[in-house]
Order: structure tokens, then C-alpha cells, then sequence
């Protein structure tokens, strides 16, 4: 990389030069691409280039079977594949008029909460690393290679998964997964106990983060912000109460939220979310009703010519689905709301006159993923 | 010891240099095994006895690699930073006594030596960085001198609270003085100064930022400025980079060993010697090692804060106290 001579001048009179953040940096998590200017460590102007995993997922949904475009979802944001596959088959089913048997719509949620939680504990290990912080990762990962096992052995899938069908979800569990996830709930809150003490305790970990990215709550619904993001930002907005879907209506949960504002805002919104996950995976273990899990659905999904949507609260925030068909086979428009593409947005005008390493705070509490800002 | 000159200086050459080396090398080996432990995981297993021979394989890896010279960096500073990175830790183990008889060399200027040759370390990093051309590697080398400003003023400040108790700046000498048993050590030395412990603690964190260990390793920093000033280095360049920040943390952790915990003096005031040396020394090197692996980076302004806010002001009246201490009660 070159310095380049850039004539481009602070209102101080400080000469700025261009600094690639990426597609290639340790921070960004995959390929994003941050073009930075900097003033000396201070940023001035960020400006994110994304596109370099577009993969072309709403255009592939025009030329394919509904079915067959219900994996496309779950290789979207990779590390929330629950949600995203849950509100592509809900538009479906509500759409299509789909009945789903109340086993199948409990089983969603025990599956979409755990795997809330173990996005919420790669982001937690991640985020730690940027701060220079290596251990905490390997420990969470640790707890997620639980989630991981448990899930795998319902899906067969460690990672994309593609569980739920038109109608209900792929296949019963096993009792082996009701009292293994049993297990996992009992182990996790002491683990959490732990995290709190060991990390969100540190003194150097609060300096860090406290005061540090503030985010308002104006910005939030300028940008269209959401899910831990805007949360922390004190507006509770959690779809799974202000929309509801599936049996959330029935299972009693706190959303969390914080005032702050700032990176430790943020933080303590995805730790509390993870407690109240727990919460939910509890309770709807305890309400697991008999039955089947799979409802009738035709061999053939046609849905009726229309606009349809649907959104899911995913562990980064409000995904969306909306579907237009025209009554065919094949949808005649498949469009996705990611929640990373906005809350990357963000990220130039809060930014500004922030240095280096506090904005890459404030972008890892931003919790991107680089394929759901790309789709 | 009494073997002729030119023989003694051959025999310690040879053995500064291949106690560096071992060090260096091995120190990754324990940096890695000792971060594996705190992660729970086995750390180095496949080559040698419990990785063992990890170092080596390391070593031979990068000396197989090609020397890359970015086309647009300043050749000559390029190559001649690792060189210099790694100098002073030799040079300054050529005073540190290990033991009564066991010195390079016995300097009455010993602890200037060591100071002296200490800031190379961090100007030879700063060229690395500076010398690459390379916006990341600029960045830290900028941060690396802003940091070492800071640092040096409070250690330095902790050195001459000490040689006002000490009286010498002969290292050997300082080390008698704190002969038999741990409460003649100088961090217990609380009739000259009460705040003597918390001068240790200043003394090590100003040796942890001064050597660019975590939580103050602004200058390498891999999740903000993605190797800091060893960016465009590659192959044995890199090695010796890394080898040199072990060869320093060996150098200062040495350093505290004589300073604050008697040397080679025996905590209970019989069998002293070169065992007790090294024991203190590794006790040491661990915490800086457990440190690392336990606390993230701090940031760069508050660390700066933390010097000039914190660390000065106390280090000032730790002086001003041993003055008054010293004029009061004497020796």
C-alpha cells in the first residue's frame, strides 16, 4: 500500500490521508471494506464499501421453486440460519394459508432461541478479540459447541441449518435433545455468572467501552437500526413483541434494554438477551405440547398472486422477507431486509472524529455479519 | 571463575547469546503453551515431547522463507530495524549479574547501561514501522513514540527513587545490599519508602508498556492496525521481531528481579545463587504472560492518561517521600 498524496485538508488545516480498513482486516470479520480518511489516528470520513460477497440471493429466489430457495435463506446471515429460514417459510405458510402444528411452532422457537444464543456468543468472543481480549473466545466458543451438538443432532447441520418446512419443521427430536437442552440451560447461567465477573467486570473492558460510540435513538430510526443495536439505544423494539409471530405471544420474556447509548450499552443488551433466551428455551421446553410436527402442505407450494411479508426478530435485528407472487411456481420477487446492511449504515456518521480503535468498538458492537449486508 | 581474560569474554559471549536465544525461542514455546492452559486447550502437541521442538520448527520455517523488501520502502532502515530491535537485549544482558560470580561484566554504570540501551529498542521499532511505508506500520510507529515518551519519564523516575536508597548504580553492588532474606529485599524496604510495593507495581507496568506486552501492545495491535509496525515484514524479519520483544521482556522482568526481589539472594538468607535468580525471573516472565492472555488492550489515550494522571504523580511522591525518609532517618 502506498501513501498516497491526497490534497484533501481538514478544516484544522491537517492534511488527511486514505486508509483501506479491509476487504482483508482482522477486525471486519469477513470482507468488508472500509474506506477511511484519517487525521492522524482520528477518522474524519468513513465510507463502507460493501459488495464484495454479493451473492445474489434475491435474484436466485426469481428463478427458483419456493422450496427450493429455502436453503438460499439460511446461508444469508450464516450465524442466525434459524431465523432466517423461520421468516421465509412463515410468509410461505401465511401466504399459502399453511396450518403449523403448535409441536412444530414450539420446536422453531427452542431451536431459533438457541441459536440466538450461540450467534450471541461467536459475536461475544469476536468482539473481545478486537478489543485484544483472546480468551474469552475460546471459552464461548466452548459453550456454543454445546448448542452446536444439540442442534446437530436435530438437523444435521452445524451451522446452515434448513429445518423448517412449509408447515411445520423437518423432523421430530428426540427425547435425547429435550433433556440435553435441559442440561444446556442449567450450565449456561452459571457460565454467564462467570462471563459477568470475568469480563463485563473488568475495569479495563468498562473504559473501554463506556461513553465510547454513542448511538441515539434518533440515529437508530434515522438509519432504521435495530435489533441489540437500537435496543441499546433504549427504544424497546424487539419484533417478537411488537409483531408478534409464532407462539412468542405465549411464552414470557423480558425484552432486553439499555439506555446507554454507547459500546457498553450494546454489550449489555446481547449479554441480558442471552439470560432471556435462556428464559425462553426454559419455558417452552415446559410447554412442549405432543403431536405432529409437520402440517398438511401441498407437494407443490403456488401462493396466491400478492405482496407478502414477514419478519423475524434475528439475533442482529429485523429480518424481513417480502415476497410478490404472481401464482406461480416460482416467486415473481423475493426481497430481504437485512439487519447488518442498516445497522452498517450507521457506522459513517457515527464515526466521525472517533479514533481508530474505538470506532473498530463501536463496529464490532454493531455485530456484522459481512454476507447479511451483502445478500 | 578465574579463567584469563580473553577466555572468560568468549565464554560469556557465547553464553549471553545462547541464553538469549534459548529464551527468546523458548519463551514463545511458553507464551503458547501458558495461553493454551488459560483457553483450555492442550496448546503445541505435534512436534517433539509436548511441542517441545515447536521453536525449532518454527525457526527453521522462517529462515526458509524469501526476504521481502516492499518496493517502496527505505531498504536499507527496512533490514537494518530487526538487527537493532534485538540488540539491546543482548547488550544489556552483558551487566545483569545472574549470580556472585556470574556477570559478563561487572559495570558500576550498570543500571544507566541497561536504560541506555533500552530506548534502541523502541527507536529501532519505530524505524521498522516508519521504514515500511506502510500506512498501518506508521500509524504505530507514531503511537510507539508517544507511548515510550510516557513510559520512560515514570520508570525512570521509580530507578532513581530506588538508587537514593541504593546509593550505586552498580548492579552487582545493588544486589548485595539486599543480601539475607526477603525483608532486606528492596520492595520491603518500607523504612526508606513505605510506598515501596506500589513503586514495583509502577516499575512493571511501565516494563509491560515499555515492551509492548498486552494490555499496552498498541504498536502491534493485530485487530486495529493488523501487525502494526512488523506489517510488511515476512519470514526471519518478523522472527526477529518477535524473538526481540521476548529478549526484552527477559531483560526487564531480569531487571525487576534485581532491582525489587534481591537477585540471586535467597529469600530466607542461605544457599543463595543462580537458582534463585532464574526462579524469580520466570515467576515474573509468567505474570507477564498471564497478564497478556487475561486482560484486552486498553486504549491508546488512556493509556497515555494513565501515565501522565497516574503514574507520574505517584511516582513523584514516592521521591519526594524517600528524600524526606532518607534525610530524616538516614542510612
Amino acid at each position: 500500500m502506498q501513501l498516497e498524496r491526497t490534497n484533501i485538508v481538514t478544516e484544522e488545516g491537517h492534511e488527511t490521508f486514505v486508509l483501506n480498513l479491509g476487504p482483508q482486516h482482522p477486525a471486519t470479520h469477513g470482507v468488508l471494506r472500509v474506506k477511511l480518511t484519517m487525521d492522524g489516528e482520528y477518522i474524519t470520513r468513513a465510507e463502507p464499501v460493501p459488495g464484495y460477497i454479493h451473492r445474489m440471493h434475491e435474484k436466485m429466489g426469481e428463478n427458483r421453486t419456493w422450496a427450493q430457495f429455502l436453503p438460499n435463506t439460511s446461508r444469508i446471515d450464516y450465524l442466525s440460519a434459524m431465523h432466517y429460514t423461520h421468516a421465509f417459510v412463515s410468509v410461505v405458510e401465511k401466504a399459502a394459508g399453511i396450518e403449523v402444528p403448535p409441536r412444530a411452532e414450539y420446536l422453531r422457537v427452542i431451536t431459533s432461541e438457541l441459536n440466538r444464543i450461540s450467534s450471541h456468543l461467536v459475536w461475544f468472543g469476536a468482539f473481545l478479540l478486537d478489543l485484544g481480549g483472546f480468551t474469552p473466545l475460546l471459552y464461548a466458543f466452548d459453550d456454543r459447541e454445546k448448542i452446536l451438538d444439540l442442534l446437530e443432532g436435530v438437523t444435521g447441520a452445524r451451522l446452515t441449518y434448513c429445518w423448517y418446512r412449509f408447515g411445520g419443521v423437518g423432523n421430530d427430536v428426540e427425547p435425547e435433545f429435550v433433556t440435553g437442552t435441559r442440561e444446556f440451560v442449567t450450565y449456561m447461567r452459571p457460565r454467564l455468572d462467570m462471563y459477568r465477573q470475568l469480563v463485563t467486570e473488568n475495569v479495563i473492558l468498562r473504559k473501554r467501552l463506556e461513553g465510547v460510540g454513542p448511538i441515539s435513538a434518533d440515529q437508530c430510526r434515522k438509519f432504521g437500526a435495530t435489533g441489540p443495536v437500537i435496543r441499546g439505544s433504549g427504544v424497546p423494539y424487539d419484533v417478537r413483541r411488537v409483531e408478534p409471530y409464532s407462539v412468542y405471544p405465549e411464552l414470557d420474556f423480558e425484552v432486553a434494554v439499555h439506555p446507554g447509548g454507547d459500546c457498553m450499552a450494546r454489550y449489555l443488551v446481547r449479554m441480558e438477551e442471552i439470560a432471556q433466551s435462556l428464559r425462553i428455551v426454559e419455558q417452552a421446553l415446559a410447554k412442549l405440547p405432543e403431536g405432529p410436527v409437520l402440517g398438511k402442505a401441498p407437494k407443490t407450494v403456488k401462493l396466491p398472486p400478492g405482496d407478502y411479508t414477514f419478519a423475524v426478530e434475528a439475533a442482529r435485528g429485523r429480518f424481513m422477507v417480502r415476497v410478490v407472487s404472481d401464482g406461480k411456481d416460482v416467486p415473481y420477487r423475493v426481497r430481504l431486509r437485512a439487519p447488518s446492511f442498516s445497522n452498517l449504515s450507521l457506522f459513517e456518521e457515527t464515526s466521525r472524529g472517533m479514533m481508530l480503535p474505538d470506532a473498530l468498538a463501536l463496529m464490532g458492537t454493531l455485530d456484522l455479519v459481512i454476507p447479511d449486508i451483502d445478500r | 571463575m578465574t579463567l584469563p581474560e580473553p577466555f572468560r569474554l568468549v565464554a560469556f559471549l557465547v553464553g549471553t547469546l545462547a541464553f538469549v536465544g534459548l529464551n527468546a525461542a523458548y519463551l514463545v514455546w511458553v507464551e503458547r503453551k501458558g495461553a493454551a492452559r488459560f483457553q483450555r486447550r492442550p496448546g503445541p502437541t505435534e512436534v517433539g515431547p509436548a511441542g517441545l521442538l515447536q521453536p525449532i520448527a518454527d525457526a527453521l520455517k522462517l529462515l526458509s522463507k524469501q526476504v521481502l523488501v516492499p518496493p517502496d520502502a527505505d531498504r536499507i532502515l527496512f533490514r537494518v530495524a530487526p538487527i537493532l530491535v534485538m540488540s539491546p537485549g543482548l547488550m544489556c544482558l552483558a551487566t545483569i549479574p545472574f549470580g556472585e560470580q556470574l556477570a559478563a561484566r561487572n559495570l558500576d554504570l550498570g543500571l544507566i547501561m541497561v536504560f541506555a540501551f533500552g530506548s534502541i529498542n523502541v527507536m529501532a521499532i519505530m524505524l521498522g514501522g516508519w521504514a515500511s511505508r506502510n500506512k498501518y506500520a506508521i500509524i504505530s510507529a507514531a503511537r510507539i513514540v508517544s507511548q515510550n515518551v510516557a513510559y520512560e519519564i515514570p520508570m525512570l523516575l521509580v530507578v532513581v527513587t530506588l538508587l537514593m536508597s541504593t546509593g550505586t548504580t552498580n548492579l552487582q553492588e545493588i544486589v548485595r545490599q539486599q543480601a539475607g532474606g526477603f525483608w532486606n529485599w528492596n520492595i520491603l524496604r518500607l523504612g526508606v519508602n513505605p510506598l515501596m510495593p506500589i513503586t514495583f507495581l509502577i516499575f512493571f507496568t511501565c516494563m509491560l508498556a515499555e515492551t509492548n506486552r498486552a494490555p499496552f501492545d498498541m504498536a502491534e495491535a493485530e485487530s486495529e492496525l493488523v501487525a502494526g509496525a512488523f506489517t510488511e515484514y515476512a519470514g526471519m524479519g518478523f522472527g526477529v521481531f518477535f524473538m526481540a520483544e521476548y529478549a526484552n521482556v527477559l531483560v526487564g522482568c531480569s531487571l525487576a528481579t534485581i532491582l525489587f526481589f534481591g537477585g540471586w539472594q535467597s529469600p530466607i538468607g542461605i544457599l543463595s545463587g543462580v537458582g534463585w535468580f532464574l526462579l524469580k525471573l520466570y515467576t515474573l516472565i509468567f505474570v507477564v504472560v498471564w497478564v497478556r492472555w487475561t486482560f484486552p488492550r486498553t486504549q491508546f489515550y488512556r493509556l497515555l492518561n494513565l501515565s501522565w494522571e497516574i503514574l507520574i504523580p505517584i511516582s513523584l511522591v514516592t521521591l519526594a517521600l524517600t528524600s524526606v525518609m532518607l534525610k530524616l532517618f538516614g542510612k
